[in-house]
């Protein structure tokens, strides 16, 4: 990563423009070109740097709903249950955590009932309980990470 | 406050049919060719105008959080990521829970219930940092900050992602 790559990253967090040519209109005010942006982009896409690229939904705001649910899984049985919940499209991330609750997904449905459903889905293919944690509040946060 | 939650969920705006459309086409990312909202509306059989038009009101909205890059915090260095967990007390959390977040190192807070006797944490912070000592320091920041409404708190570290690609309509 160069000194581009970090500028690109620490300034298109948010704010990518919604005009006719966005990358001409913000690789100028990185002092970069078009074509650059758009191949600097491209290449942290592929070499894993960025995640992903474009608009960021927001499900509560579309009718849908997001949770926070956690299970307790043996470690022999653990890629065989990540295999089960990784294939649930609305499964969004899924983190694996040093602890007795040592795995923790976000699930992303298009309706607040969509998130029962699916828990209860995991629960029977996996044959393990999951804690359901919605967020119940929001506080604020500013954080953007800094490359 | 789950009721409270859920009657929120349900004055939720609904997306109309091209809403859906713009979101399918774009949810994987933006093309990275010279005029993106022009190809997009190629796609779905309106203008590139509509389409930029259509995003600018989804985000005044909040549909949409924000347009940009979604940086891989373990590939720019932020080897430790740390879940920390607070049991607090139920009636102070609102104004516990902003202090929390404003702190520069917070990511994400928020109140989750929780499920006892197995979890007993209420209050969520996400810390990032270089390595699990700087996470160990912030959260030794956020105990000083909490004081006595700290009834408990532990940290989970990430130890693999093992899935990461945000939210999708089917």
């Amino acid at each position: 990563m160069d000194l581009l790559d970090r500028q690109i990253i620490n300034a298109l967090q948010g704010g990518f423009p919604l005009s006719e040519r966005p990358y001409a209109d913000a690789a100028a005010q990185l002092g970069t070109s078009e074509d650059e942006l758009m191949q600097r982009i491209d290449a942290m896409l592929e070499n894993n740097t960025l995640t992903r690229f474009g608009p960021m939904f927001h499900a509560e705001r579309m009718g849908g709903a997001f949770s926070l649910a956690a299970m307790k899984i043996p470690d022999a049985d653990f890629e065989r249950v990540t295999g089960i919940v990784n294939r649930f499209p609305e499964v969004a991330h899924n983190y694996a955590r040093d602890h007795e609750f040592n795995m923790w997904f976000v699930l992303g449905t298009e309706t607040p009932e969509r998130v029962s459903s699916v828990i209860e889905e995991i629960e029977q293919e996996t044959g393990y309980p999951v804690y359901n944690m919605p967020k119940l509040e929001e506080f604020f946060v500013g954080l953007r990470f800094e490359a | 406050m789950n009721q409270c939650a859920d009657m929120k969920q349900l004055q939720a705006p609904l997306l109309d049919e091209i809403e859906r459309q713009l979101i399918k086409a774009t949810q994987a990312g933006l093309p990275r060719v010279a005029r993106p909202y022009h190809a997009i509306g190629e796609q779905l059989g309106i203008s590139g105008e509509e389409v930029i038009q259509r995003l600018q009101s989804m985000l005044d909205s909040g549909i949409v959080r924000r347009i940009g890059v979604v940086p891989n915090h373990y590939a720019l260095g932020y080897q430790a990521n740390g879940m920390s967990v607070w049991d607090v007390p139920d009636e102070h959390i609102a104004e516990l829970g902003q202090k929390i977040g404003a702190l520069a190192f917070v990511s994400h807070a928020y109140h989750r219930p929780r499920h006892l006797p197995d979890w007993h944490y209420n209050l969520f912070a996400m810390v990032h940092g270089k390595d699990r000592a700087a996470v160990d320091e912030q959260v030794r920041q956020i105990a000083a900050l909490l004081g006595e409404s700290d009834r408990g708190h532990t940290v989970l570290f990430s130890t693999k992602i093992l899935k990461k690609t945000g939210f999708r309509l089917s």
